[in-house]
């Protein structure tokens, strides 16, 4: 068995450059290539190009532009319902969250599983789907159609999934052990819940909000047809934005668009910042 | 095979993994590199097998210099810490990986990879995949892969780590015999000097990324270089600078002239041994190994006071080793 | 939002979601813990269940009762329009291209953010997640500004004929841009969890990097792609805004499923928009089916 391979000893002394470990080498300079150009095509140009239109008349074209009584109409009904919509989500999240890790009840995995619908579900459904119970003809009398509680319910249905989703986890791995020891030194079930269990899930109750947040003030599909985009009234930042493109009024619709990230990046970016604060004087 | 490492460095970062190291393994030998963690020796494996690349420094496989040469094209077999079985595979289907890969025909793979289950003793698991398997089971399956391609050199990393005492106790003994049987150059590395003694015909003792010393295991334990070598093979008592092996102490039942007394603080039956710990004349503590037989006739118990005679003491001068090779006499 | 996972803290929804789906269905039951009393517990049960019944449960029956509720031939009708199919067809035709470009894309950009070793991979790993933090609308204009009439490139196209904007190309890249991380953040932590071992015992048994890839590497991170795929084409099936700008919704020709909803609903089509938008959610409600499979399956491998 020690007995040379005939295809070994011909190819040993290749004259290789020094290689690089084997993932990198799999993509080699071809493949970096074509996913640099993939990636430019998709998001590197097309944000250049946002950012450069938003500031094609300078600063104060850009300052016009965002603080047109429309845009500031739209900018404020997208800041101010999107902030209420995600505290309503911190509330019931959480509590959705917890009672599908701690209690138990026949019909349990499919509610679990329903939770990400709303990721699923295209927007414009979700939209219709609001429509069908809370529109006109509504079976049960309610029609909030063309309303602002319409924005403020699209964006509840769009934004569900975050904040159950990154409590439970938490809560699944939260030791009962911590909760049994404070019990034994002579908390109380409220003692407990606000000084042991909250304060152990603020992070990821943070870090959903956060991301529904940031979802909340770019959507757009579930919007259109429940708020009737009504302008100074329903009409939120996004569907702006969407009819500005439409009128061909392309440096406002980016003006706006660059406006309405960057609140969407520093909220992510302070929340982030937060959670890593408390978690480095806390723990 | 022979393998030749020339003045290899390899630095990870500011860690120093290899310092200037170079050996020679010889054809057909059963090679351990033994040393504590961090002193580099796998990443002398790795570097072997050119899963790394040397910072400088060669390495040469049967008068080749293959230090450029990619993993697949040296001829090397390699036996994972962890196996690194194939999952989705079975076993069958890791095992002839490599000759699949080659583009054999189907029938001599199979072939191939009964032989080499027999060889292994696995035969009959071949359906079987790497979940079913024990950890004793998935080892020789990496070893009957890393086999099953003709390597002119088999490389195991820590072969026996994972496993569980008794099982290790096997397959050392079993791949002794392996390696009687098919003689390829063999290096394993392992940081248990019990392990490198019984299995290995040559031993390599590294420590922070150097070579301690290299020799057969009898060599480096009755003269070992330097006292990282004495003390990392075989039991060690430290008289100051200088160093005792347990068993080399003879106890008395009274002095005759020549040896100093002890008052004995402990004494520990191991089954044969008995270990006893010892207090000198002048304070300091040491342990002698002795017999069960000896210890009866000493009637040795805690609070006695016996006759020590110590061997003449090793000393070796300064820490490096070109310092202490050449005074490893007393 | 950053690869490093320094920042773990706002995460991605897909990642999240995906972590805590296949915890979630890892529990064995209710975990015990300190149960608040019998009442307290029956109370949060009340209010959350009553919560997803209101926001999810009652509209998504509500729209299959509205569908159905005069019987199965206008929903045929509905179905059989030839706008209604030249949509559904245009749909699966753009899933069809932009799934698979994103799918090739994601696996080797999660090799390379999970592999590699060059600089930058933060930022490479930051402008791949952007299309998550960006509202579609603004993915659509931004794309415009690129590739549009008056867009960057947008005489060049227009001298050698090509028509991107308003024209299916247009979709399909503006479907790859909003399902674009998907694939790449669902692979990333099954390679990371697959680690090199197998593919250096492969490299050296012989194996060449192609040989390495296919056989070793893609069959062990093969779930967590497929799974990224699920999200990716659920995504790009139902994606509104973004396709909705640069197709110029065309009747008959760039008019996806779902701009075909928003179509007939305003064209005071119930009917026509019920029926397109109970497919759609069809399709959203094998997607949940197909993720929770993927997740069980996931789970039984790890516990082996």
């Amino acid at each position: 068995m020690a007995s040379p391979r005939p295809n070994s000893a011909a190819t040993v002394a290749l004259p290789a450059p020094r290689r690089a470990r084997l993932g990198s080498r799999g993509t080699g300079g071809l493949g970096k290539g074509l996913l640099g150009i993939y990636l430019s095509a998709l998001v590197l140009l097309p944000i250049a190009a946002l950012v450069a239109k938003a500031d094609t008349g300078g600063l104060s074209t850009f300052w016009r532009e965002v603080s047109k009584p429309e845009s500031v109409a739209a900018i404020k009904l997208t800041l101010i319902v999107s902030a209420i919509v995600v505290a309503i989500n911190a509330v019931f999240g959480t509590i959705v969250a917890w009672v599908l890790v701690r209690d138990e009840f026949p019909g349990k995995k499919i509610v679990g599983a329903l939770i990400d619908l709303p990721f699923a579900l295209p927007t414009i459904v979700a939209g219709v789907v609001l429509l069908a119970l809370y529109g006109k003809n509504s079976p049960i009398g309610v029609d909030v159609a063309f309303t602002r509680a319409a924005v403020g319910l699209a964006l509840l249905f769009v934004t569900l999934p975050f904040v159950v989703r990154s409590v439970q986890p938490v809560l699944l791995e939260l030791d009962t052990s911590m909760e049994e020891a404070a019990a034994s030194l002579g908390a109380g079930p409220r003692t407990v819940l606000w000084r042991i269990v909250l304060p152990t899930l603020t992070p990821a109750i943070v870090s959903g909000v956060a991301l529904s947040f940031a979802r909340a003030i770019g959507e757009f599909g579930s919007l259109v047809l429940i708020t009737g985009n009504l302008p100074f009234k329903t009409e939120a930042g996004s569907v702006y934005i969407f009819s500005q493109i439409q009128n061909e009024n392309l440096p406002a619709a980016a003006a706006v668009s660059v406006f309405l990230l960057a609140c969407a990046l520093i909220v992510l970016a302070a929340l982030n910042l937060l959670v890593r604060w408390r978690s480095r004087h806390v723990l | 095979m022979a393998i030749e490492v020339r003045n290899v460095n390899k630095n990870f970062g500011d860690f120093v993994a290899l310092d200037d190291v170079s050996m020679t393994v010889s054809d057909g030998a059963l090679t351990a590199l033994l040393g504590p963690s961090g002193s580099g020796k796998s990443t002398l494996l790795r570097i072997i097998a050119g899963l790394e690349t040397p910072d400088t420094g060669q390495v040469v496989i049967d008068g080749e210099d293959v230090t450029s040469a990619p993993a697949r094209n040296r001829g090397v077999g390699f036996v994972f810490q962890h196996y690194a079985p194939f999952k989705h595979m079975t076993v069958h289907d890791n095992v002839g990986f490599g000759l699949s890969v080659r583009k054999r025909p189907k029938d001599e793979i199979g072939e191939r990879v009964n032989e080499l289950l027999g060889l292994v003793r696995l035969d009959g698991l071949a359906g079987r995949y790497p979940s079913q398997l024990s950890g004793g089971q998935l080892q020789r399956m990496a070893l009957a892969r890393a086999l099953a391609v003709q390597p002119q050199v088999l490389l195991l990393d820590e072969p026996f780590g994972a496993l569980d005492a008794q099982v290790r106790a096997e397959l050392r003994e079993w791949l002794r015999r392996l390696h009687e049987e098919i003689h390829v150059t063999t290096i394993f590395v392992t940081h248990d000097q019990e392990e490198a003694m019984e299995v290995a015909e040559q031993i390599v003792v590294m420590n922070h990324g150097r070579i301690e010393q290299a020799g057969a295991p009898r060599a480096l334990y009755e003269s070992p270089s330097n006292e990282f070598v004495m003390s990392f093979i075989g039991p060690v008592n430290r008289l100051g600078d200088a160093y005792v092996r347990p068993h080399d102490i003879e106890l008395l039942e009274d002095s005759d002239g020549t040896g100093t007394e002890a008052l004995v603080e402990r004494v520990v039956h191991l089954g044969f041994e008995v270990r006893v710990e010892l207090k000198l004349d002048d304070g300091r503590e040491i342990w002698a190994q002795v017999t069960r037989e000896q210890a009866q006739q000493l009637e040795l118990k805690e609070g006695q006071i016996v006759a020590v005679r110590l061997p003449v003491p090793r000393v070796f001068e300064g820490e490096s080793p070109a310092a202490a090779s050449g005074a490893s006499a007393t | 939002m950053s690869s490093s996972g320094g920042s773990e803290a706002v995460a991605l929804p897909a990642r999240q979601s995906r972590r805590a789906t296949r915890r979630g269905s890892a529990g064995t039951g209710a975990k015990a813990g300190l149960a608040p009393s019998r009442a307290g517990r029956l109370g949060l049960r009340f209010v959350a269940l009553g919560y997803l019944a209101l926001l999810l449960g009652a509209p998504l029956v509500m729209i299959f009762y509205r569908t159905f509720e005069h019987g199965l031939s206008p929903v045929w009708n509905s179905i059989t329009a030839p706008n209604a199919m030249h949509a559904f067809w245009l749909s699966l035709e753009i899933v069809a291209i932009a799934v698979p470009l994103n799918t090739v894309f994601g696996i080797a950009a999660a090799i390379w953010l999970e592999r590699g070793r060059m600089r930058g991979r933060g930022l490479l790993g930051l402008l791949i997640d952007l299309p998550f933090a960006i509202s579609p609308v603004v993915v659509g204009l931004a794309l415009v500004l690129v590739y549009g009439r008056t867009g960057w490139f947008g005489d060049w196209l227009a001298e050698h004929g090509i028509s991107v904007i308003f024209s299916v190309p247009g979709m399909v890249l503006a479907t790859a841009v909003v399902s674009l991380p998907f694939v790449v953040r669902e692979t990333m932590p099954v390679l990371r969890e697959l680690g090199t071992d197998a593919e250096q015992a492969a490299e050296t048994l012989g194996a060449s990097p192609w040989q390495t890839f296919w056989r070793v590497t893609l069959p062990g991170i093969r779930w967590g792609v497929v799974y990224g795929v699920v999200l990716t084409t659920a995504r790009a099936l139902g994606e509104f805004g973004a396709v909705s700008i640069v197709s110029g919704r065309i009747e008959g020709q760039t008019q996806t499923l779902p701009l075909y909803v928003q179509d007939r609903f305003e064209n005071f089509d119930t009917t026509g928009a019920y029926t397109a938008a109970v497919v759609l959610a069809l399709l959203a409600l094998g997607t949940l089916l197909a993720m929770n499979l993927l997740t069980r399956r996931a789970h039984r491998r790890r516990s082996h």
